[in-house]
């Protein structure tokens, strides 16, 4: 099972280490990661996407939540939650029609074409992880050459409840 | 003022009187300043040994124990002493001294991340940047280590820092937003708890080593007495029971008491109290909880669901917990008094396996070694145990009787710790006998302790079971590789009552219960710490056993 845990913990040096020094320690698995400060500079958000059954993420929030630079540990409902993923990919292309035809499927994913050269261009995709691996099933019959993927970040929907 | 004086200021504020260390380049500075304070420093030999003194202080004293070592190899050198307190949740405060903070990643001289190095076995580390922060992380520190799940805190001073002055204040709170010790336990929890201990046919206690961190021993006592239900213990938390009780039947798990191992697979509902059902403890995860149900007690929320699945859970401090399930019992007239089948069926086991249990029969059998150590010393004496087999002897042949009185190193299991825990205990508690239950083995990896011991006035009694081999693993391979016997063979090197007697020591050698009982009451009168060696066979082995990765039902009980 897939799950998104949005982590709120004091911005401070070290702190990213400890948290993935815990996933290492207990055996578990880190499967995305995005690390950037908030809106109050004394917080980082990290949003952290896992796999493993209910009792493991269930043990994965209880140790996050255990470690003393964290503030807040919170399970992301997928279907309550915008996430989103950002990826820039480098294509080649072996003729310039090629260059069209994949500005024309990066068009249709709603990518941002960037660096268009004779052989080669880069696209930037924004979306949720099925997307993403849809447009990249329809550009593996060209050259991925290069690929960047910064991880799922994510936020839950509605307004936010002041505790 | 210095980064240094403000350490000791705050050490002194949180009611520090004793340190164990070693100084060295890095630490200079607060050594100076250790020197002017009213703090005590108590010289050790290595540094492995100040932080298992710390942790039998901690243990003790229910405060942290404070242990001092200088940056590089001192503050490594510790680090088997912190993931050994860590282990078994001890309150501790480990100070280092760091090069300084200019050099810093640049592989200076004795310089180790210890901050990196000691992450997964603090429960939190500081190092701080400037003087001024020096007193609110001692706070902190304190704060941190002894409250819910105690644990070991480091901090680790950079030497610029020890030395700078700044304008100093020292808080008389402190608030860490990611850090909640404190939770009430939920009182609809413990009312469920109550309800389905009384509809359970065979119910029983398992006590872990929170009763004993918590000091909730005469709540414990009197909720089983309420329910006249049997108590076992997790071997941490031997001892957290009186085991001359009639209720009592020990310890359960790899080397439990037949008794216990035997009533704890007939029960069908537990009230785990402080436990983590460790492997040692209940075995194979998934036969323990089949067909069991579970209310778990533990301050440490990470601690439910984790190896075992609970029915009931209260999170909250044991001695807390229990206090409200007390009164909630008293409030509802709950006294049992009338003998149930299952009480009847608990009596006749440990009546029979305390009479049937077959025990080495040679003159100095472990057994008998044991009981014989426990007819000499008093109730109030302390006993902690080094690693291996003696110290599960100690857990079969060696009754507790009063609560809080006896110490290992449960988790970790690490060699060499009870010597020097001993002595942090005997600086707890003066006045209380202090006796580490040893194998030469263990003892011969911190023995040169008994420097400290000697120096500084701190008489404790090694009572060294010794059979010459590294036991345990000598059973092992007898068990479990056909008696390949490979690195266990110590050869009787070295010779212990010539050890006690190099370091100004009492060395007696003792080689009947007779001369056991005497040199015990000798050691118990003497002012210098006293190595009582006792030869052994070194073919017995621990039993009863449940090998790893089995069941407690699958116990082989000696032939």
């Amino acid at each position: 099972m897939w799950a998104i845990l949005s982590v709120l913990v004091e911005n401070k040096p070290g702190v990213l280490f400890k948290i993935t020094n815990l996933f290492r320690s207990k055996n578990f698995n880190i499967d995305s990661i995005s690390v950037g400060v908030t809106e109050n500079p004394e917080f980082s958000k990290m949003t952290i996407t896992t796999i493993g059954d209910e009792k493991r993420v269930a043990q994965i929030i209880k140790q996050l939540n255990k470690l003393i630079d964290t503030v807040e540990v919170k399970r992301l409902d997928e279907k309550m939650t915008v996430y989103r993923e950002l990826v820039l990919m480098k294509i080649k292309a072996s003729k310039p029609s090629e260059i069209t035809e994949i500005m024309n499927l990066a068009n249709a994913f709603e990518c941002k074409i960037h660096d268009v050269r004779q052989s080669s261009i880069i696209v930037e995709i924004t979306a949720t992880p099925d997307k993403i691996d849809a447009f990249t099933d329809m550009v593996k019959n060209y050259k991925i050459t290069d690929i960047a993927r910064t991880g799922i970040t994510a936020l839950a929907r509605g307004v936010n409840h002041e505790s | 003022m210095s980064g240094s004086k403000a350490l000791m200021d705050a050490l002194e504020l949180e009611g520090a009187k004793t340190v164990f260390g070693i100084p060295g380049g890095a630490n200079l500075p607060m050594y100076d300043e250790l020197f002017k304070s009213n703090i005590r420093h108590i010289l050790v030999r290595h540094e492995q040994s100040a932080a298992h003194m710390a942790d039998g202080f901690g243990r003790v004293s229910r405060k942290p124990g404070i242990c001092f070592a200088t940056s590089g190899p001192g503050a490594t050198n510790l680090i088997t002493g912190i993931a050994t307190a860590h282990a078994d949740s001890s309150p501790m405060i480990a100070v280092t001294g760091q090069v300084p903070i200019s050099m810093i990643g640049k592989d200076a001289f004795q310089e180790s991340d210890i901050i990196g190095i000691s992450n997964p076995v603090v429960k939190y580390a500081f190092q701080p940047k400037t003087p001024s922060e020096v007193p609110e992380v001692v706070k902190k520190a304190f704060y941190i280590s002894s409250t819910g799940r105690p644990g070991p805190v480091l901090i680790d001073v950079p030497k610029d820092v020890q030395q700078n002055e700044e304008e100093m204040n020292f808080p008389d709170v402190v608030k860490i937003r990611g850090y909640h010790p404190w939770t009430d336990p939920d009182i609809t929890q413990i009312q469920r708890a109550i309800e389905i201990l009384l509809k359970a046919e065979r119910p029983i206690i398992l006590a872990g080593g929170g009763v004993i961190i918590s000091g909730a021993f005469a709540e414990l006592q009197t909720i089983a007495e309420l329910l006249m239900i049997p108590v076992v213990t997790t071997f941490k938390g031997k001892g957290s029971f009186p085991e001359n009780h009639i209720l009592s039947l020990g310890p359960i798990g790899m080397h439990g008491h037949a008794e216990a191992n035997k009533m704890m697979v007939e029960a069908d509902c537990v009230l785990a109290i402080g436990t983590r059902f460790s492997d040692r403890s209940v075995g194979k995860f998934e036969d323990f909880e089949k067909n069991l149900s579970i209310i778990h007690m533990d301050v440490d929320p990470a601690e439910i669901g984790k190896n075992q699945t609970a029915s009931v859970a209260v999170v909250g401090d044991v001695q807390a917990s229990l206090r409200i399930m007390v009164k909630m019992m008293i409030q509802k007239a709950i006294k049992k008094t009338e003998k149930t089948k299952w009480m009847k069926r608990v009596e006749e086991t440990k009546e029979y396996w305390q009479k049937n249990l077959k025990i080495h029969q040679g003159d100095l059998g472990a057994a008998k070694v044991l009981r014989k150590l426990r007819e000499v010393l008093p109730h109030k004496a302390i006993t902690t145990t080094e690693v291996g087999q003696h110290q599960m002897w100690t857990s079969l042949f060696y009754n507790v009787i009063q609560p809080g009185t006896f110490f290992s190193s449960t988790g970790l299991g690490t060699m060499g710790w009870g010597f020097p825990a001993a002595i942090g205990a005997k600086v707890a508690k003066p006045d209380v006998p202090v006796v580490d239950i040893a194998g030469e083995g263990s003892f011969n990896m911190t023995e040169n302790s008994l420097a400290v011991s000697v120096l500084e006035n701190i008489p404790v009694i090694v009572f060294v079971m010794n059979n010459q081999s590294l036991g345990m693993v000598a059973q092992w391979q007898r068990t479990f590789y056909d008696r390949r016997m490979i690195g266990i063979d110590l050869k009787g090197c070295p010779d212990y009552v010539k050890i006690a007697e190099a370091y100004g020591a009492q060395g007696i050698r003792a080689e009947s219960l007779d001369e056991i009982g005497k040199a015990v009451k000798i050691a118990l009168k003497s002012d210098v710490a006293t190595v009582i060696d006792i030869p052994i066979d070194p073919e017995e082995d621990v039993l009863p056993f449940v090998a790893p990765g089995t069941a407690l039902k699958d116990m082989v009980l000696p032939s």
